[in-house]
């Protein structure tokens, strides 16, 4: 299978509490060694941990475009305080690169400069992609819950616009004011010693049953399995995908983009990339029931391929 | 402050507004709206006759539309924002964005109000809205607490409604996809959240097990209450401990805070309950509208008395208040 159109891949912000030498690292080895063209980076889950990053953001961005990649600063998904508004209105100022909104306030202040929407903004339908790309949207990345149909029909809606689809990762499903992560150790969002940082990767949430089902991340709920929309590229970029995100999860990031970018350029099947990436990040079951219009955890293979087991 | 009273049926529709409502909302029967459930919500004929009872009596009629377009399925919210429109609904709460523009620019003297499911939770945002929608009012999500909202809305020129009685939603509302997860349907997409559809009750022994989907969402032991699988409020394994991982099965009451509420500068309470039959509705409308007015010692009695109306009889105030955090 030949893919003749192709896409970029980008790498989604860590939406975990990495430590700051950790999420340093990381982006070092990305500039250096991944096959990504677009980072974004930036805190966007919870505004209590900017200070892990922060101190890091301006070495990590001057690596990221020595290595030829293109930085954007993510948003805020959720913002409710003072201190977070002042924050989302000083980082769009301020900044010098462009910025992706995922919140509807960014929407508000980034109107009339070129910008991105991200995955936690609704953009179910072309009207609402035209409303955005009208004050200054140059991309965006669609939601993870939207099934193949929508994201065709969008794509068709809107040729020469730059889209953008979420093709791996733990999907982040819902954010609430509560820290669910914090109480289930104890603790409360005001009072949470930053006790997200324990899990890297999500803190697993299992039924009564034993089932994988979520993963808690702060205030973020994930989902278990990770999303892998591989062997699903094809038709998708041939109607005219600009974009594929990767979504940062504590794995080798880099073997995962070689994969994604393999499978894009036409060098590697799909079915035999979807095998790699499961030795590449080992016991997540992998999903893309929501591009296939069934319930997200769901995995449809083209091949007899099963996705990994394991929890 | 006015009081949004919930409806799903004309029936439950004219009990709200005998038992007081200062304005009704209600949705088609169709994927328009939040409360895609069987058996509820209005016909074009019955939301026509509807608004027009409710305009006799001075009760307003907003027509909920706030679920988010299917790409290629534009044209069914549309219609449905025209025909809102024609017959003389008082607002569209919406929460789509290009339903908002396609409102505002074909409508410009019609309330738009934004739905919870919308999410603006601080100025900035609200700003947006009011900016590119001409949005008059904002139904605040249940992220806040009493003391965030005091300080919104002295930065806006925007009405504030938020949720007092019913329902609670534990994420930010219009940002969970949890239900499809599970399920395939949403709150966003198909206006249903964990649908009775893909819900299931076994046996497992001595233990009844409720299931959404696939997934196993309680189980409950002899003699235990069992309760509906709302995702949200189900209980769940972290490590070896089990619990209510997110919420338990509880319903917000904010009723005991209507006077910091009002002086926080709030236009609107609502009730959550579209699902509910046309008794709830009354009931609950009537203690609330007669709570608005109370002194606070009468206030304690009706508070009392909703609260056995209330989902498992227990309830919070959410994130209200701050250590709900």
């Amino acid at each position: 299978m030949t893919v003749t159109a192709t896409a970029a891949l980008s790498l989604g912000p860590v939406y975990f509490l990495w430590d700051g030498p950790k999420w340093r690292d990381f982006y070092f080895r990305i500039a250096d060694e991944a096959a990504v063209e677009h980072v974004t980076l930036g805190e966007t889950v919870c505004s209590k941990r900017q200070h892990f990053s922060e101190p890091h953001i301006a070495e990590v961005v001057e690596r990221l475009e020595a290595g030829g990649k293109t930085v954007t600063f993510s948003t805020l998904a959720m913002v409710t305080l003072e201190r977070e508004s002042r924050h989302v209105r000083d980082l769009i100022r301020d900044s010098v690169h462009p910025v992706e909104a995922n919140d509807l306030s960014a929407l508000g202040l980034l109107k009339g400069r070129p910008h991105s929407i991200g995955p936690l903004v609704n953009v179910y339908n072309a009207a609402t992609a035209r409303v955005l790309a009208a004050r200054g949207a140059e991309n965006i990345c669609l939601p993870p819950e939207l099934p193949a149909s929508s994201i065709q029909g969008i794509l068709a809606a809107m040729p020469g616009f730059s889209f953008e689809i979420f093709a791996f990762g733990r999907m982040p499903l819902a954010i609430s004011a509560r820290c669910a992560h914090a109480r289930s150790k104890g603790l409360t969002k005001d009072n949470c010693q930053f006790i997200c940082g324990d899990e890297p990767d999500g803190l697993p949430l299992r039924t009564l049953d034993r089932q994988s089902f979520l993963v808690l991340n702060g205030v973020q709920t994930m989902s278990n399995s990770c999303a892998v929309l591989l062997d699903d590229l094809a038709p998708l970029v041939k109607a005219g995908l600009n974009r594929v995100r990767l979504s940062p999860q504590d794995c080798d990031m880099v073997r995962v983009a070689d994969l994604y970018r393999g499978v894009l350029d036409g060098r590697i099947d799909g079915e035999g990339a979807i095998a790699d990436l499961a030795r590449v990040y080992p016991g997540v079951r992998f999903s893309n029931g929501f591009l296939h219009h069934q319930e997200g955890a769901a995995w449809v293979s083209r091949g007899r391929n099963a996705a990994s087991g394991g929890d | 402050m006015e009081l949004i009273c919930p409806a799903g049926t004309p029936a439950a529709f004219r009990e709200a507004v005998e038992a007081g409502a200062d304005a009704v909302y209600c949705g088609f029967r169709d994927e328009t709206n939040a409360r895609n459930f069987p058996g509820l919500n209005f016909s074009r004929q019955e939301m026509r006759q509807s608004i027009g009872l409710a305009r006799g009596k001075g009760v307003s009629t907003f027509v909920a539309l706030n679920t988010f377009m299917r790409a290629g399925a534009e044209a069914l919210w549309y219609s449905a924002a025209d025909d809102a429109v024609a017959m003389g609904a008082d607002a569209l709460i919406l929460a789509d964005f290009g339903l908002m523009a396609y409102v505002a620019e074909k409508y410009p003297d019609q309330r738009l109000h934004v739905s919870v499911q919308a999410s603006a939770s601080n100025p900035d945002a609200i700003r947006f809205l009011i900016e590119a929608f001409a949005a008059k009012r904002v139904v605040l999500p249940r992220v806040l607490t009493v003391q965030d909202i005091a300080r919104l809305t002295r930065q806006i020129d925007c009405e504030v409604e938020v949720f007092a009685f019913g329902g609670l939603c534990v994420m930010a509302e219009g940002r969970c996809s949890l239900s499809s997860y599970a399920t395939g349907k949403s709150p966003n997409m198909n206006g249903v959240c964990s649908p009775a559809s893909h819900v299931r009750y076994r046996q497992d022994g001595t233990d009844l097990v409720s299931e959404l989907g696939a997934y196993t969402i309680n189980r409950f032991g002899p003699g235990e209450a069992s309760g509906y699988p709302t995702l949200c409020k189900g209980r769940f394994e972290i490590g070896d401990v089990q619990g209510y991982a997110f919420e338990d099965p509880v319903s917000l009451d904010v009723v005991d805070q209507i006077d910091a509420l009002k002086a926080a500068g709030v236009s609107a309470l609502k009730i959550e309950g579209r699902q509910r039959g046309k008794a709830y509705v009354a009931e609950v409308v009537s203690s609330l509208k007669k709570a608005l007015v109370a002194s606070p010692e009468e206030r304690a009695a009706l508070v009392a008395r909703l609260r056995t109306m209330s989902e498992g009889q227990r309830t919070t105030a959410g994130a209200y208040e701050k250590r709900w955090r």
